[in-house]
């Protein structure tokens, strides 16, 4: 296979083939070929723009029926908090003495919502919702804080057009830190 | 280097340990971390009990000795109904030099330490790349190595002195997220090339198989700098809970980045944003806003001995010594003060000082009995200097959670009692 030398690797061990040829670089080149299906079991990551967003919907009724069985004993009753983190409120509050971080008053994605519920939660049984479990708690969370509607469906197009309240407020420190 | 200045009271020439000067200062003090023992010195002209019959025989594995039991790292709380998700601090206090044993290193997890198999542990590398790669254990195992010694430390380190008082705490429970290793494993770099990585991508997202599949994105250019594939920690097989059987490691980052139990490399065009780089690790700023991808850890010190705990039993001659570190470069220079830092005096830094490692710094001290307030001060190769906690507070507020890295004053009573001010 010719792979090596047209992707140009530059670390390993060096192996010249000869004052004429260009330096050929070596490596061990032990991994499998990844199949479409065996990369799709595992990508479980969502960015902002929703690439990956599976398919399913939910909306709010149906994510608050998920959240009383699932995530309520954690979360509290309508995302409260207690006895782990609130996830509702806070807004208006993070310039102040007592800044309140929740998903409706500082997390900049909603997608990161998604995301994160899917590969993580519930705290005990991480994969266990089903995508349109995830989508609809997503959306009840969404509505709770204000940004959706009730009726609001989420889904793979929606879902990525939802523009959190506190995106704007974040300011990047990479690859140069201001001031 | 140029010669110190003697200025700050009774700190000493920091070359007088060398210099057979000892004798005109009068006996050192030792430092000890309890009142002195009453067991019966078995000390000339006995023969002391262990002299007297043959010891214990060999052990496939050593431990600390039983004497040195009360040598743990201290736990924080984990989340109200959960076992796994908190942190445990190194006693710093109780550690010399600048290696962390593997044992006493600090943890952090999200979801607890899994039980992974590495028979059945699998790193996929894919997304923008030629070809997706999946590497066995056995795989990683054969690729060439690089070994660095470097110091790593939670971005939430200290975060408990944002608060408004001086918690009564020793130096570990205040400081011990950062320990220090020898990590060994292959360049990320290589497996990157052998994918053929996209060269318009400027980042991946790294995935950790733990119950939380912890996930941060990393600047490709890091990741071409000097990300290794860690396989192992301190000569040996990494620990369970610092990562078994590989995991990231990010030299000089803040230590979420270097996600543990890796299992899942996927080269991006963005960040991904992930919960853990969005509401949790992002800097809150006193006026609402917040800083994101605040990666390298800022330039800090703080003096292990004397601190609090370690009483200190009589007035004499004593070493200061403490730990400094930066997550840019390398520590070039740490003063100490014993007036509250009206006066500074330089350390000898322990050699070889190495970029991103724990460096050890050490001066002799003769402590006159009377109350003091010693401080220590980093300055890295970047002309970076340890900030004054108000200096960081002004520019910061105290909202931040993250990046602690102010000056740490410790009072020394007359009594020898040594406890953490803001001073």
């Amino acid at each position: 296979m010719s792979t090596r030398s047209r992707l140009g690797v530059s670390l390993g061990v060096m192996v010249l083939a000869g004052c004429a040829s260009p330096t050929v670089t070596e490596t061990p080149n032990l991994g499998r070929v990844a199949t479409l299906a065996e990369e799709a079991g595992w990508d479980v990551s969502i960015p902002p723009d929703g690439t990956g967003l599976p398919a399913g919907r939910g909306a709010s009724a149906q994510g608050a029926v998920v959240y009383e069985q699932k995530c309520q004993n954690c979360h509290g009753e309508k995302g409260a908090g207690q006895p782990n983190d609130r996830l509702v409120g806070g807004h208006g509050t993070l310039a102040s003495k007592g800044p309140v971080r929740t998903v409706g008053s500082y997390w900049p994605y909603a997608t990161t919502v998604f995301d994160y519920v899917r590969r993580a939660m519930p705290y005990t049984q991480p994969h266990s919702l089903s995508d349109d479990e995830v989508y609809a708690v997503t959306a009840y969370l969404l509505h709770l804080n204000g940004i959706i509607g009730e009726a609001d469906v989420m889904d793979a197009l929606t879902l990525p057009n939802v523009k959190m309240p506190n995106r704007d407020n974040f300011i990047l420190a990479y690859p140069t830190r201001p001031k | 280097m140029a010669r110190p200045k003697r200025s700050s009271p009774a700190l000493l020439d920091r070359r007088i340990f060398l210099r057979g000067g000892l004798a005109a200062l009068g006996a050192i003090g030792g430092l000890a971390a309890g009142a002195p023992g009453t067991a019966r010195a078995a000390g000339p002209p006995e023969t002391p009990p262990w002299m007297q019959y043959p010891g214990a025989p060999f052990t496939t594995y050593g431990g600390p000795a039983k004497y040195e039991s009360k040598v743990m790292r201290t736990l924080i709380r984990s989340q109200p109904g959960t076992t796994g998700s908190g942190a445990s601090r190194t006693p710093l206090e109780m550690l010399e030099g600048t290696i962390t044993p593997s044992g006493l290193h600090f943890e952090r997890h999200h979801s607890g330490v899994p039980d992974i198999d590495p028979e059945q542990h699998r790193l996929l590398v894919h997304g923008m790349v030629k070809r997706p790669l999946i590497f066995t254990m056995d795989a990683l195992m054969r690729y060439p190595m690089r070994s660095r010694i470097h110091f790593m430390e939670c971005s939430g380190n200290s975060q408990l002195m944002y608060g408004a008082t001086p918690p009564a705490l020793r130096a570990g429970e205040l400081h011990g997220l950062v320990s220090c290793s020898e990590w060994t494993g292959v360049p990320l770099r290589l497996l990157l090339e052998e994918a053929g990585a996209d060269p318009a991508a400027s980042w991946l997202l790294a995935e950790g198989a733990d119950a939380a599949a912890m996930s941060r994105s990393v600047p490709m250019a890091k990741a071409m700098d000097d990300a290794l594939i860690a396989l192992f920690q301190n000569g040996e097989r990494l620990r369970p809970e610092n990562g078994y059987p590989v995991r990231l490691f990010l030299p000089g980052y803040e230590g979420n980045m270097s996600v543990k139990w890796l299992r899942r490399i996927k080269v991006t065009a963005t960040p991904t944003m992930t919960k853990d780089e969005t509401s949790r690790y992002t800097d809150l700023q006193a006026d609402g806003k917040s800083l994101m991808f605040t990666y390298p850890m800022g330039v800090k010190s703080v003096i292990t001995r004397p601190s609090p705990g370690l009483t200190m039993p009589g007035p004499g001659l004593y070493e200061v010594s403490g730990i400094a570190w930066t997550g840019s470069g390398t520590i070039t220079k740490v003063e100490v003060s014993a007036d509250g830092g009206q006066t500074w005096t330089e350390t000898t830094l322990s050699t070889p000082v190495l970029p991103r490692t724990l460096t050890r710094f050490r001066i002799p001290w003769k402590w006159n009995g009377g109350s003091a307030i010693v401080k220590s001060r980093a300055t890295d190769s970047t002309g970076e200097m340890q900030p004054t906690r108000d200096k960081l507070v002004a520019e910061h507020g105290t909202n931040v959670v993250f990046h602690y890295n102010a000056i740490q004053a410790w009072s020394i009573a007359g009594n020898g009692e040594v406890t953490n001010v803001y001073a």
